[in-house]
């Protein structure tokens, strides 16, 4: 769309006028490409890493192996993506949620029948959380199978078995939240079986239940463990686990 | 490996060849070799002069010592020079150099969009599956109405289902313990450094038959136990199994 007198396009001499401002240069760090606009080439290629918050995660360029789905089947990182959409959707659940027994259940219908896409945000946190065990699960037996525990990734492996019983830990402290009798008689299970730890078993108990019977303090227990305490945990583990990802020289060679 | 070039090699051979000499004859370079010298270790004499020389300049003061002007200062090195290869180091000696260059690719787009799709599609299914499928909700917690079977979840229906053959303390605690302390172990009990499947068969059958065990215990809490956590074949007797 030119002017009539021959003067640059308007979007393009806007675009220019917005990528040369102060806030976009600060916004964009020098090398970006959001600065200076993309064009594939392998410096480009450095660049988008480099320059961007990623550079955390991913390194520039990574062994041509290790980028095959055939070797990793994506299970680690759905694991973190899992992670990503159950705090996402989570949070969502927060905003309608007390952690009392004489709430917790009306809560949940009343996000059923009232709130908007309260049920599907539901579903999604409900099913996403099975689908992260599973994912974990199946990461840990991968990793088994190409023996990538081997050094100099034996840490990571322990720090790896550390981050599956968050997961477990995670989904079964979730469980009691809709307080149903779904909830309430598996999480008596669970617990009833912690309790036959040798030697602390009726302390164990009681510290997972905040008393002796499963009540409106677990609950309020529960809730903290699931939506604080265990997700700030596994964040710190995971940043190790990725970071030795990483210092150990990237994923597992091929076989 | 870097090669010494020929030229420096050879006067660093003459260089050695010409000090070794110039001690054994006890030249003026090296005026007084005395015993007390030699605990000074391996710096030749020449150069002890000649430091000691440096030393002695300011003290002398209004007479210094004509430098430059050709004349080799006392003390200096074989031929005039007042600075000679000592060693050449090689390059491999001190940087740690990759010999063998690896296949690497850029991680942009290579992974990022592996990535991207991998989490569009777990996304994809997950709201797909949400949309048809709701998650259960019961009635409100009810502690004077047991239901039956009461079941734990899924992933701990394993345990659950080793309760029917062993003492809690045993299934609950014992064997899931052992289990874990194990599976976090296992870099440090499995010492085989292959990681080829053809060398790790024990490892491999003893990991699968556990991981089978599981499943088939899980499998067998989750769909094969009915009221009373009897056993009952899901094809006649129903599902009792939730989510």
């Amino acid at each position: 769309m030119a002017d009539s007198n021959g003067a640059k396009p308007t979007g393009q001499a806007l675009a220019e006028r917005v990528q040369g401002s102060q806030a976009w240069g600060s916004i964009f760090r020098p090398g970006s490409i959001f600065r200076k606009g993309y064009s594939d080439s392998p410096r480009n290629r450095s660049y988008v890493i480099m320059n961007s918050v990623l550079y955390h995660l991913h390194p520039v360029k990574v062994k041509r192996h290790a980028v095959k789905v055939s070797y990793t089947l994506c299970l680690g990182g759905l694991s973190f993506f899992l992670f990503i959409l159950l705090t996402v959707t989570g949070i969502f659940l927060m905003f309608f949620y007390r952690p009392t027994a004489a709430q917790a259940w009306d809560d949940i219908l009343t996000l059923h029948t009232a709130v908007g896409f309260g049920l599907l945000v539901r579903n999604m946190h409900r099913w996403a959380a099975h689908l992260m065990v599973l994912s974990v699960f199946l990461h840990m037996a991968r990793v088994f199978y190409h023996g990538a525990y081997k050094p100099p990734r034996e840490f990571n492996w322990v720090i790896g078995v550390m981050l599956l019983q968050f997961t477990l830990l995670l989904s079964f402290t979730g469980y009691l939240l809709p307080w149903d009798q779904l909830a309430l008689w598996a999480v008596t299970v669970g617990t009833n079986m912690m309790g036959f730890t040798p030697v602390f078993g009726s302390q164990v108990r009681f510290v997972l239940l905040g008393g002796v019977e499963i009540g409106t303090d677990t609950l309020l227990r529960w809730y903290v463990l699931h939506v604080l305490m265990l997700p700030f945990v596994t964040v710190i583990f995971m940043a190790i686990h990725f970071w030795r990802v990483r210092k150990d020289g990237g994923i597992s060679g091929p076989l | 490996m870097t090669e010494i070039p020929e030229h420096l090699r050879k006067r660093a051979e003459e260089a050695r060849q010409k000090a070794a000499g110039s001690a054994a004859a006890d030249t003026p370079a090296a005026p007084e070799p005395s015993p007390g010298d030699a605990t000074e270790g391996k710096i030749p004499v020449h150069l002890l002069d000649r430091s000691k020389a440096a030393a002695d300049q300011p003290a002398a003061g209004a007479d210094p010592v004509p430098t430059g002007s050709g004349a080799p200062a006392p003390g200096s090195g074989p031929d005039g020079h007042n600075q000679r290869l000592l060693t050449v180091v090689k390059s491999g000696s001190i940087q740690d150099t990759k010999s063998v260059p690896q296949d690497k690719v850029h991680v942009w787009p290579h992974l990022l969009v592996a990535e991207f799709l991998a989490a569009l599609a777990v996304t994809l299914f997950t709201l797909l599956f949400s949309i048809f499928v709701n998650a259960p909700l019961l009635d409100l917690a009810n502690f004077n109405q047991t239901p039956n079977p009461s079941k734990a979840p899924w992933y701990f229906l394993g345990l659950q289902e080793m309760l029917t053959m062993f003492h809690p303390m045993v299934a609950g605690v014992t064997i899931p313990g052992i289990g874990l302390i194990l599976l976090i172990m296992a870099p440090y009990i499995d010492k085989n450094p292959s990681k080829a499947p053809e060398d790790r068969k024990f490892a491999i059958s003893l990991m699968t038959v556990h991981l089978m065990f599981w499943a088939v215990l899980v499998m067998i809490g989750s769909f094969f136990r009915g009221p009373g956590f009897n056993f009952i074949f899901p094809w006649n007797s129903g599902l009792f199994f939730e989510l």
